[in-house]
């Protein structure tokens, strides 16, 4: 229901620029990840938006005003933690209501409210329990129940999914799914697992080094990652550099063509990458373009398929086959790499001049 | 028929019996040793007080006291004993000086335990002093202060020297259960609306209550015990229950030095037994102890 716009965010500890000039518009009633290893500034980000840590420059707008001078118990932005969930001397009822009785909301309506916010988070009947006599994941719905019941302007989550396990991860994304979209929400997380951010994000913004990476829907990660360190948290980590001419690339291992309407660009030395997930592995050679041959370095056997190890010109490539290949170590293999996957990363293997002085934690 | 049912009957218990004792045989031991020590060590020395209260006549060779009488407590709740004057003054000054270590150690034990800060290692050693040093130092130097400053031979002058030597112990265990409490609680609480007057009071009082509480009440003690820095402070025209008994443990009467005793060990005793349930409820505020 709010917008939030985050500008020129930045957050400096000591020497240490945890957040740096970050710009990002979330929708109202979106949902968006944060996403990124840890260190790389995404809950100080969140804590910022709270107002529970200051920026040391830049803005937060709700709505289009400013919220830098409104105090965290006025912002209505509302933070559910990992861990701590619940105050431990209340019960259920007491937890949920919290937010209402600080607002002096008259106690009828709390009890009203409390009974339909734990309805919707399918509690009913706990309203007396104490924390310590629920299950973690009872726990995780009564926290969000909590924090939904004051309707929050902007609700913030961190790691919401962590401590839960598989079965219990799927329910949970569904609720938080459904509650949010129900009572448009926008909503604000974040996580350090890629799984997590595409399964519950309208759109992802992942960080390294307290730097905004890329902003997209979660399958823009996928399919067209910026930058080789994108691709590489995507679990790809398949790269091979060459010299672009229009459609055509000229690598150590032969000429890849690509679709040039879909991969713009200069022509230049460039960096390709494709997908496990979308390389074609073969025995033999087919005798169609974008076939490069590889070697065998490992194969895997996984299950329902074969994940294989295979070195391609200097770089190792890690490709999927199917259950039954029969490819042994040191065996020749031929991979196609479809013209509508090849895709071109920008090369931002960290080297060490380019590392800017203040994003090195000292 | 009575063979049938017999032997179904007889067994069952005795197996659950069975397999009840030896798992709770090592407990049961343990259990026994500390009843044992808490007995000798404890009531042991309060019994003998009690029968030294009332003994009229005892001597050398006889197991109990040949003349009961009552005359040490008659004695005892006379005005001219001054024990209920040091008692007052006693409660007076142990109360005011757990009120202003809580005024003044709270935010300090808060600091200590959630934030880190420059200079933290300065200020925990600085706390730590008093428990090195004797306070009897630091008061011989307050002293003259106190005496221009006009705090000699009040109950207030008195109790805030008294504060020297409780403040380490008190901010040492509210800084530990501060920390084993952390800040994610009350940050939930702000992000919901509560301003930190609300976010103190339903949030972080109630879960610190239980430590707040044993650390209040050893301060209490602490200057329950005071003997030397009510002496110098007081001048003589502060008399607490210890500035009554002392001079009766060199004196004639054991019957008197008892009952003066049994006074003033009565609080440390009701405290012990208060604070080992809190103790064994709260795990936070033995880690109070372990970081001393």
């Amino acid at each position: 229901m709010t917008q939030v716009s985050l500008q020129q965010l930045s957050r400096r500890f000591g020497d240490h620029l945890a957040v740096r000039e970050l710009n990002l518009d979330i929708e109202s009633g979106e949902m968006v990840a944060f996403l990124g290893p840890s260190g790389c500034g995404k809950t100080t980000t969140l804590r910022m938006i709270t107002g529970l840590l200051q920026p040391s420059s830049g803005d937060i707008l709700f709505d289009g005003e400013s919220v830098l001078e409104v105090p965290t118990e006025r912002r209505g932005a509302v933070m559910v933690f990992q861990k701590h969930l619940l105050f431990p001397t209340m019960n259920v009822a007491q937890n949920v209501g919290f937010g209402l009785k600080m607002a002096h909301v008259d106690k009828s309506e709390i009890a009203s409210r409390v009974t339909e916010i734990l309805d919707l988070v399918e509690l009913s009947g706990l309203e007396t329990r104490k924390a310590h006599e629920l299950s973690g994941g009872q726990q995780q719905r009564v926290a969000l129940a909590r924090a939904l019941v004051v309707r929050p302007q902007v609700l913030l989550l961190d790691e919401p999914l962590a401590n839960l396990d598989a079965n219990l991860r799927i329910t949970m994304r569904q609720l938080i799914r459904t509650i949010q979209s129900e009572l448009d929400i926008t909503a604000i997380f974040v996580t350090h697992d890629q799984e997590e951010a595409v399964m519950l994000a309208d759109r992802v913004a992942l960080m390294f080094d307290g730097i905004l990476q890329q902003v997209g829907e979660p399958d823009v990660f996928y399919r067209r990652p910026r930058t080789k360190r994108v691709a590489q948290f995507f679990r790809s980590d398949n790269f091979l550099s060459g010299i672009r001419t229009g459609a055509a690339v000229q690598t150590s291992v032969g000429e890849i063509t690509l679709d040039p309407e879909r991969v713009p660009g200069a022509d230049g030395p460039v960096v390709l990458t494709v997908r496990p997930e979308d390389v074609e592995i073969s025995t033999q050679g087919s005798g169609q373009g974008n076939t490069v041959v590889g070697q065998v370095e490992s194969p895997i056997y996984m299950g329902s398929y074969t994940e294989l190890l295979v070195s391609v010109g200097d770089e190792t490539w890690q490709v999927q086959g199917p259950a039954s290949l029969a490819a042994k170590e040191g065996d020749e293999i031929y991979l196609r790499l479809p013209t509508e996957h090849v895709w071109i990363v920008e090369d931002d293997a960290v080297a060490p001049e380019e590392v800017p002085e203040d994003s090195v934690a000292v | 028929m009575t063979l049938d049912t017999k032997p179904p009957d007889k067994s069952a218990p005795q197996d659950y019996e069975e397999v009840r004792g030896t798992e709770s045989r090592a407990t049961l031991w343990v259990r026994w040793i500390v009843l044992a020590s808490i007995a000798v060590f404890v009531l042991l020395p309060i019994i003998t007080l009690f029968v030294w209260s009332f003994a009229f006549r005892w001597n050398f060779p006889n197991l109990l006291p040949t003349e009961w009488g009552a005359r040490a407590w008659i004695y005892a709740a006379d005005d001219s004993s001054r024990v209920f004057e040091g008692l007052w003054n006693s409660l007076k000054i142990g109360g005011l000086v757990t009120l202003m270590a809580i005024i003044v150690g709270l935010p300090a034990s808060r600091a200590l335990g959630q934030h880190d800060f420059r200079g933290k290692g300065v200020v925990e050693w600085l706390l730590l002093m008093p428990i090195i040093v004797p306070a009897l130092v630091a008061t011989m130097g307050i002293h003259q202060i106190f005496i221009r400053l006009g705090l000699t031979g009040t109950v207030f002058g008195v109790a805030l020297v008294h504060l020297i030597p409780a403040i380490p112990y008190f901010v040492l265990v509210m800084a530990s259960v501060f920390a084993n409490y952390g800040t994610a609680l009350e940050e939930t609480a702000r992000t919901l609306g509560a301003n930190r007057f609300y976010v103190f009071w339903y949030v972080t009082l109630p879960a610190i209550s239980s430590g707040l509480l044993v650390a209040s009440m050893f301060t209490f003690l602490i200057s329950w015990g005071q003997y030397v820095t009510t002496l110098l402070i007081g001048g003589g025209s502060i008399v607490t229950l210890p500035l009554v008994l002392f001079p009766f443990l060199s004196g004639a009467s054991h019957a008197n030095a008892a009952a003066i005793s049994l006074v003033f060990v009565a609080p440390a005793v009701i405290v012990l037994i208060f604070t080992s349930r809190q103790l064994s409820r709260d795990s936070s505020v033995m880690g109070g102890f372990g970081k001393i």
